[in-house]
C-alpha cells in the first residue's frame, strides 16, 4: 500500500480556522456524506428505511435532522445523509445495503467541502453572500442556495452555528468569499 | 419577480432558469408513422400568446425541480405553479 497523506479541501494537512470579529470560520473535514434518491415507486419504502437509519422521520423540504445519523433534504425524494467520517468512512456502502433496490445511494464525501461559521452576527455575513433568508433561520433549515455564485447548501444548526457545503473543487473560492463577507460585515 | 415554489415557498426568479413552453413535456412518440411531421411541430412551432402562458422553469439554484408555471406574458403575473412531475403524472406519463 502507498503511504498517502490526506489533505483537506483547502490543500492543507489540518483544517483551516479563521476568526474575524465575533465570527469563527472552520473547515470541517470529519463528516462522511452519501446521497439517497428514492427510485420511482419506492418513495414510501425509502422514507421508512431512512427513518430507521436516522432514528427520526426523513426531513421534509428544506429541513435537516436525525438522531443516530443526520440527513438533510435536497429535493423531492432526495436526501443527503451525513455521519462521522471516523466511524462511517464507507457510509454509502453501509446505508446502501439498508436501502437495497428502493433507492440510489451515491458516495458524496469527496464531492463537497464544508465550512462552519460560529458566533454572533452570522445573518450579517450571509446577507452579503446569498438570497437565502438566513436572518429568519432558527435552526433545522437546510437550503440549497447560490453562495457567491456557487451552488451550496446552507445548514442552520442554530442562529450561532451555520454550515455551508460547497463544491470541493471550489473550496478556495468559497473560503475566500466567506472570509471576505466576514471582514465586510464585522 | 417571485415564483411561489410548491414545496419551498416564494423564491426569487434569479434562482430559476427558463426553459420554454410547457408543451415540451409532451414529447411525441418517435416510432409513430407520422413522427417526422409531429417532431417538426414539437421542435419548432410555439404558440405566442399575449396572456396566460404555461411554461417550464428549472430551480437550478434550489432543489433542482422542474416547475410548470402559468404566467401572464403581458403583466408577468404568476397565477399557478406546479411540480412538472405532478403535471406529467396527472397526464398519465412517468408512472
Amino acid at each position: 500500500m502507498h503511504d498517502l497523506v490526506a489533505i483537506t479541501p483547502l490543500g492543507a494537512v489540518r483544517p483551516k480556522v479563521d476568526s474575524h470579529g465575533p465570527v469563527t470560520l472552520t473547515e470541517v473535514t470529519d463528516r462522511a456524506l452519501a446521497s439517497v434518491a428514492a427510485r420511482l415507486g419506492h418513495e414510501a419504502e425509502t422514507a421508512t428505511a431512512l427513518e430507521r437509519l436516522l432514528g427520526a422521520p426523513a426531513p421534509g423540504p428544506a429541513r435537516h435532522g436525525g438522531k443516530s445519523l443526520m440527513a438533510f433534504w435536497m429535493g423531492p425524494e432526495q436526501w443527503m445523509v451525513e455521519a462521522s467520517f471516523e466511524t462511517h468512512e464507507d457510509l454509502a456502502r453501509q446505508i446502501g445495503s439498508d436501502l437495497g433496490a428502493a433507492a440510489s445511494v451515491t458516495e458524496q464525501t469527496d464531492a463537497w467541502c464544508r465550512f462552519d461559521l460560529t458566533g454572533d452576527g452570522l445573518a450579517d455575513v450571509f446577507e452579503r453572500l446569498t438570497t437565502a433568508n438566513v436572518r429568519a433561520f432558527e435552526g433545522g433549515e437546510a437550503q440549497r442556495a447560490s453562495v457567491d455564485h456557487m451552488g451550496c447548501f446552507v445548514l442552520c444548526h442554530d442562529a450561532r452555528h451555520i454550515s455551508v457545503l460547497g463544491p470541493r473543487s471550489s473550496a478556495g473560492s468559497l473560503h475566500h468569499a466567506l472570509l471576505t463577507a466576514m471582514r465586510s460585515a464585522h | 419577480m417571485l415564483i411561489n415554489h410548491p414545496l419551498l415557498g416564494p423564491r426569487d426568479a434569479s434562482e430559476f432558469i427558463y426553459k420554454g413552453d410547457a408543451a415540451l413535456i409532451h414529447r411525441p412518440d418517435p416510432t409513430a408513422p407520422d413522427a417526422q411531421e409531429v417532431f417538426i411541430d414539437y421542435g419548432y412551432l410555439r404558440d405566442n400568446p399575449a396572456g396566460a402562458h404555461r411554461e417550464l422553469w428549472f430551480h437550478e439554484q434550489g432543489d433542482r425541480s422542474w416547475l410548470v408555471v402559468t404566467r401572464d406574458t403581458v403583466t408577468h403575473e404568476i397565477t399557478e405553479v406546479e411540480l412538472a412531475r405532478d403535471v406529467a403524472r396527472r397526464e398519465g406519463r412517468s408512472k
